[in-house]
């Protein structure tokens, strides 16, 4: 709960220091402030705990969670340091929108309570929706932020209506009150009619199929730091929150909801992998790479409680790759009008430090071994085999090894064209290569001993 | 006097609010203008927020109502961000129709 607090006066913080021209010390002083909300977040590990009428819980796995989109924010902010030098006098609401976005995710995943769920969610859609249309004068960035905004409030009111519904049939937004009526009464047909619609709407927010077509055109017209954020941040956040609400409704639910959701995940990996192959955009590949990641986090839930901690794995060696693989594309395509593979050429001779970390970065999201996204594939798939989805493994194995074809194209591309303009020249950037650098080794560590994060739970 | 919504009955309403939904719902798939589609979600919502206050009533319960002063709060703002959206959109092309935004393909 101090954590909460603490991000929510830091968000101010940096409007008031707009006001007295303090642009300067904005970024150091948000990044010093996210390791205090890291700091106090971390202190509540061990305590169960609930806020104003159970509105705001803390356990363990809040905590957990919470670490996870801080550390990630603390990147992105670290990262639009240098990705707003151009425009240095907005820095400031740019800086407090990544922290109020953070608030988002916070809210979606330590509510007790639907009411905070929807808000938390509409938090973290809001300061996206201005995010990615945030480059004005852009009539790409615009329409990104059209096509996101017509599209993700759509999905809100799927999500709003359903939860409607879910109060018609309980009495109540509480999570553990759902849970008790929806165990021990008979529930009214709109209960189950409810939680599809939250489905429809929470399908649209993790982009899986069949709502998934927003995706590739909100990721390539949006800045590349704002898809940075929507790929990593705002995709873990949604998958997470989208968790915790499976949990709670899916033993009320008919027993052939679970392969509904077999199919979908299947349907998505299929879509996401096939539909990357022939993509020479880096941000509509990293877009369709994310719609098969949504595929296979999705497995968590047809999962269940047990698999909490190979999601939160799975997650954090999902999100920490992408933030290295997006430093190193920020680096590449700070300015250039479009973000092509073909842009990458030669870049191993120029930058090999760089060049490898993006490799070791795409490689993780492919799944080689050693890299953590591996083993968070290796989890997930063990533990879907332990409970008998067959058909959801098979494809999902199949359909990682295609993605291996796209991932390699892009490393192919960087180490053996030699003939590179001779005239590239790449500025020097020393936020971008740190970043890369930190996440990536980050990456490594818990690649070698996945045990530091499967033992936290 | 009795309660309105025990003449009416819970279905009655239910059955509004889910046409309603469903008229926000084609409105955002069929009409053109960005205008109009803002228009849709707002009927959308606002289905929501009857459902929201039916149920509310029907249970005894003052919390359905309270979550529909924030789901109008939540509605504003994000209508707010919509219409900024819309006017860098009209900036730069001199248009709101939704089909002449086709710059992003692949």
């Amino acid at each position: 709960m101090s954590t909460l607090i603490a991000l929510a006066s830091l968000a101010v913080l940096i409007l008031v220091l707009e006001i007295f021209n303090l642009r300067k010390t904005i970024v150091p002083l948000t990044l010093v402030g996210l390791l205090v909300a890291l700091g106090l977040n971390i202190c509540d590990f061990n305590s169960i705990d609930s806020f104003y009428n159970n509105m705001i819980v803390v356990n363990k796995s809040t905590v957990l969670f919470n670490s996870l989109f801080i550390v990630l924010t603390f990147f992105i902010v670290a990262l639009g340091q240098s990705f707003y030098k151009e425009q240095y006098d907005k820095i400031s609401d740019y800086t407090s929108l990544k922290i109020f976005l953070l608030i988002g995710a916070y809210c979606m995943i330590s509510f007790g309570n639907l009411v905070m769920f929807f808000l938390g969610l509409e938090i973290l859609s809001i300061t996206l929706y201005i995010l990615a249309g945030s480059d004005r004068t852009n009539i790409k960035s615009n329409e990104a932020g059209m096509k996101y905004f017509l599209m993700g409030s759509f999905a809100s009111g799927f999500i709003l209506f359903g939860i409607a519904l879910i109060y018609g049939a309980t009495a109540s937004f509480d999570l553990d009150q759902i849970v008790l009526a929806s165990t021990q009464l008979a529930m009214p047909k709109w209960f189950t009619v409810g939680f599809t619609l939250m489905l429809v709407g929470l399908l649209f927010k993790i982009a899986a199929f069949p709502f998934h077509f927003w995706a590739p055109d909100v990721y390539q017209g949006s800045p590349l730091l704002t898809t940075t954020t929507m790929s990593t941040l705002a995709k873990v956040a949604a998958v997470a929150a989208f968790y915790k609400l499976s949990v709670v409704f899916f033993p009320a639910m008919p027993t052939n909801f679970v392969n509904l959701i077999a199919f979908l995940i299947v349907a998505t990996l299929i879509i996401g992998n096939i539909m990357a192959l022939k993509q020479n955009n880096i941000k509509r590949l990293m877009a369709y790479s994310g719609i098969s990641h949504a595929g296979f986090m999705l497995m968590a839930i047809l999962l269940g409680k047990t698999a909490e901690p190979y999601l939160f794995y799975y997650m954090t060696a999902y999100a920490i790759a992408g933030i290295a693989a997006f430093s190193v594309i920020l680096y590449v395509c700070q300015d250039k009008k479009e973000e092509l593979v073909i842009h990458f050429r030669g870049f191993a001779k120029h930058k090999p430090v760089l060049a490898v970390t993006l490799s070791l970065a795409l490689l993780s999201m492919a799944g080689i071994p050693i890299l953590a996204g591996f083993f968070g594939k290796l989890f997930l798939f063990t533990e879907a085999l332990k409970q008998g989805f067959y058909i959801t493994v098979i494809t999902a194995v199949i359909t990682s090894i295609i993605s291996i074809y796209y991932y390699i194209k892009v490393i192919i591309v960087m180490f053996t064209y030699k003939n590179a303009d001779a005239n590239t020249v790449y500025q020097k950037n020393f936020m971008y290569s740190a970043v890369a650098v930190a996440a990536i080794i980050i990456n490594l560590v818990i690649g070698f001993c996945p045990s530091i994060i499967i033992d936290l739970f | 006097m009795e309660n309105v919504l025990q003449q009416i009955g819970i279905d009655q309403y239910i059955y509004l609010a889910i046409l309603l939904f469903c008229i926000g719902a084609f409105g955002i798939l069929y009409r053109r203008n960005a205008i109009v589609m803002f228009m849709s979600i707002e009927i959308m919502l606002n289905a929501a927020n009857l459902l929201l206050v039916a149920f509310s009533t029907y249970h005894e319960d003052a919390n359905g109502q309270v979550f529909v002063f924030f789901t109008m709060a939540v509605a504003a703002a994000e209508v707010a961000i919509g219409l900024a959206i819309l006017v860098a959109i009209y900036r730069n092309i001199g248009s709101i129709d939704i089909d002449k935004l086709k710059k992003l393909k692949g």
